[in-house]
């Protein structure tokens, strides 16, 4: 087994890029996940591998698109408002079906807004912002470990569905420190594996083959509905498939709280503080954003439960996809913070009692 | 019997797009000829721009994609971070990488990616229609500015070698023009010094072709040749601006 150590949230971001067989990172400072790039351009080059800090979240993303279609395992960090400047590409990216990682570690916002942590990209990562009909795959961790097993898994996603992967961490995630294990490494394609294993990458064509051609652009209108609707089904799948959450103490609960990353550790607590005043309290924490585990919600015992509650970083945006998955059976309150404040497990506890007294 | 000529198989056996007249065919052509020559058509790893030559892909017999609307250059930069010995080339138009693009051109020019960029400078925006471009000389009509570009509405246009010669990573800037046979030649040359540039890791590599748009412009071809030499020379003067050492012999 591996031995255990104490890191910081970015850093084992990174860490575990790289032993999940990533090689090719590219990055530009934006606090606060600057940690990756720096950890990055000192260790990446020690795995064989390469690190170009780029001159802006564009230049960044779009060094990524190269990197991935000539078949290489790619990673991109930034924060919220460096993952509002990537769209374009993240849009382009799936359309022409190309794997890449994304960890987005979220802070204050709209606009600049502050660099303290926030979970207002919701709507951001998992509707976007880019033109056209295409998903991405979404993962929320909840601990530095989580976020390192759910790095490992979002490769393997990425090039399952040959599409961007985005990691929804925050401010505290990418900061704090924990103790971590990391997992079995896992060995990067060589260049004799890349056509082999990825038979759509740039590799050039040797002249045993016709030449590749990576487009997004179609001329002929009919040609392109004829493509999106090829490789829709992959996201149906995902829909059915990749749904994933923690369900806590459902059986009984009077409330039932709706909380990802961080803020579910936050809502963890008031939990048990509620119960300490003999409120059964219930959580589903969604590990994945889109899909969004609607079939979660089909653990909540209505009989017993009156109130369920969004509880976010944000000025009510999952609430929205709460409200799709109880199907109105009944009303979904909120319970947030904004612009890069917490909550606190007291605020939570005071907040669901109001809850409560309404009728 | 030894044939004397033979389209290049860098190039695919299909129709081109581009209007009658227009100088991406040959700018096209002598990229594929000089890959051909060197027997580098299966290692190569092309990028295509936004504009008039995004489905460059379906007339070059290389493996190449496409790029959004100015980042062909970052786009090469992770190419050749995967494949750094695969010879791999950029081709922009002058909306692409003399406007959108200005950032990622001037940083990869910076950094000395060992790639080579094929800038195709006709002075206007030509698949959206005929606006104006950086590289709208003043006085030229287009439909963003009917009675002629001025500099007190739109500056003076950009000149992207001069620009770029000035990054010290920027080993090998050259202008050459399309106008005539013998500068067609004179350009070949200087597509096979840029690759040669490369070959060597010696650093960035930047071609810059004075080109035309005769449906833009509203010029037969033959025209628009006699106003890309009347106009465009003068202000885009054809020259090697930077040429190491190792490649001044190639011709």
């Amino acid at each position: 087994m591996a031995e255990k150590k104490l890191m910081k949230g970015n850093e084992a971001f990174a860490a575990a890029a790289i032993n999940a067989g990533c090689r090719y990172y590219f990055g530009y400072p934006i606090t606060p996940q600057s940690e990756v790039p720096e950890y990055m351009s000192r260790e990446l080059k020690k795995a064989g591998g390469a690190f170009i800090q780029a001159e802006s979240e564009l230049g960044a993303i779009n060094m990524a698109y190269g990197a991935s279609a000539a078949g290489g395992r790619v990673l991109i960090t930034s924060s919220s408002p460096g993952i509002a400047l990537m769209q374009e590409s993240i849009g382009l990216l799936c359309s022409v079906q190309l794997p890449v990682v994304i960890i987005n570690v979220m802070r204050g916002g709209p606009g600049i807004g502050s660099i303290q942590p926030g979970q207002a990209d919701y709507n951001q990562v998992t509707r976007g912002g880019s033109n056209g009909d295409y998903h991405t795959i979404v993962l929320a961790p909840n601990s530095i470990q989580e976020a390192i097993d759910m790095i490992g898994k979002a490769f393997d996603l990425a090039d399952e569905y040959r599409n961007p992967v985005i990691i929804a961490a925050d401010g505290m995630l990418g900061q704090m420190m924990e103790p971590v294990v990391m997992p079995e490494p896992k060995a990067a394609l060589t260049e004799e594996e890349i056509p082999v294993v990825k038979p759509y990458a740039l590799t050039g064509h040797k002249n045993k083959r016709d030449r590749h051609a990576i487009n997004s652009v179609w001329l002929k209108q009919e040609l392109l509905e004829n493509y999106i609707n090829e490789y829709w089904p992959k996201y149906e799948k995902a829909e059915r498939e990749l749904q994933d959450w923690e369900s806590r103490n459902l059986e009984g609960a009077e409330v039932v709280f709706v909380a990802y990353g961080s803020t579910s550790r936050i809502a963890m607590e008031a939990m048990e503080m509620l119960a300490d005043e003999g409120i059964k309290v219930g959580l589903i924490r969604p590990k994945t954003l889109w899909p969004f585990p609607v079939n979660a919600f089909k653990e909540i015992d209505f009989n017993t439960t009156k109130h369920i509650i969004s509880v976010e970083l944000s000025q009510g945006q999952m609430i929205y996809d709460v409200k799709l998955a109880v199907e109105c059976k009944l009303p979904v309150s909120l319970i947030n913070r904004v612009g890069g404040m917490l909550l606190d497990p007291q605020e939570i506890v005071d907040r669901t009692k109001k809850i409560m007294e309404v009728k | 019997m030894k044939p004397v000529f033979e389209y290049t198989k860098g190039m695919r056996e299909t129709e081109l797009h581009y209007c009658p007249g227009c100088t991406h065919g040959i700018a096209h052509r002598l990229i594929m000829e000089v890959l051909e020559e060197r027997g580098d058509l299966g290692n190569c790893i092309a990028v295509s721009p936004v504009g008039c030559s995004i489905v460059a892909h379906q007339y070059m017999n290389v493996d190449m994609m496409e790029s959004p609307h100015g980042r062909a250059p970052a786009v090469a930069s992770g190419i050749k971070r995967v494949h750094p010995d695969s010879p791999v080339f950029t081709y922009q138009g002058d909306g692409d990488l003399a406007s959108i693009g200005t950032n990622e051109i001037i940083h990869a020019a910076e950094r000395g990616e060992k790639f080579c960029t094929f800038f195709i400078n006709n002075a206007i925006y030509g698949m959206t229609g005929g606006q104006m471009a950086p590289t709208t000389l003043i006085g030229q009509k287009t439909t963003t500015c009917v009675d002629g570009r001025t500099i007190e509405q739109a500056g003076m246009p950009m000149r992207m070698c001069e620009l770029i010669s000035c990054q010290d990573r920027a080993v090998y800037v050259e202008r050459v023009s399309l106008d005539s046979p013998a500068n067609v030649r004179k350009a070949k040359s200087a597509i096979r010094r840029a690759f040669k540039v490369q070959d060597l890791k010696l650093g960035f590599a930047f071609v810059e072709f004075l080109s035309i748009c005769p449906t833009n412009w509203g010029l037969t071809a033959p025209k628009a040749m006699e106003w890309l030499r009347e106009n465009m020379m003068p202000y885009y003067p054809v020259k090697q601006f930077k040429c190491p050492e190792e490649v001044k012999e190639v011709k």
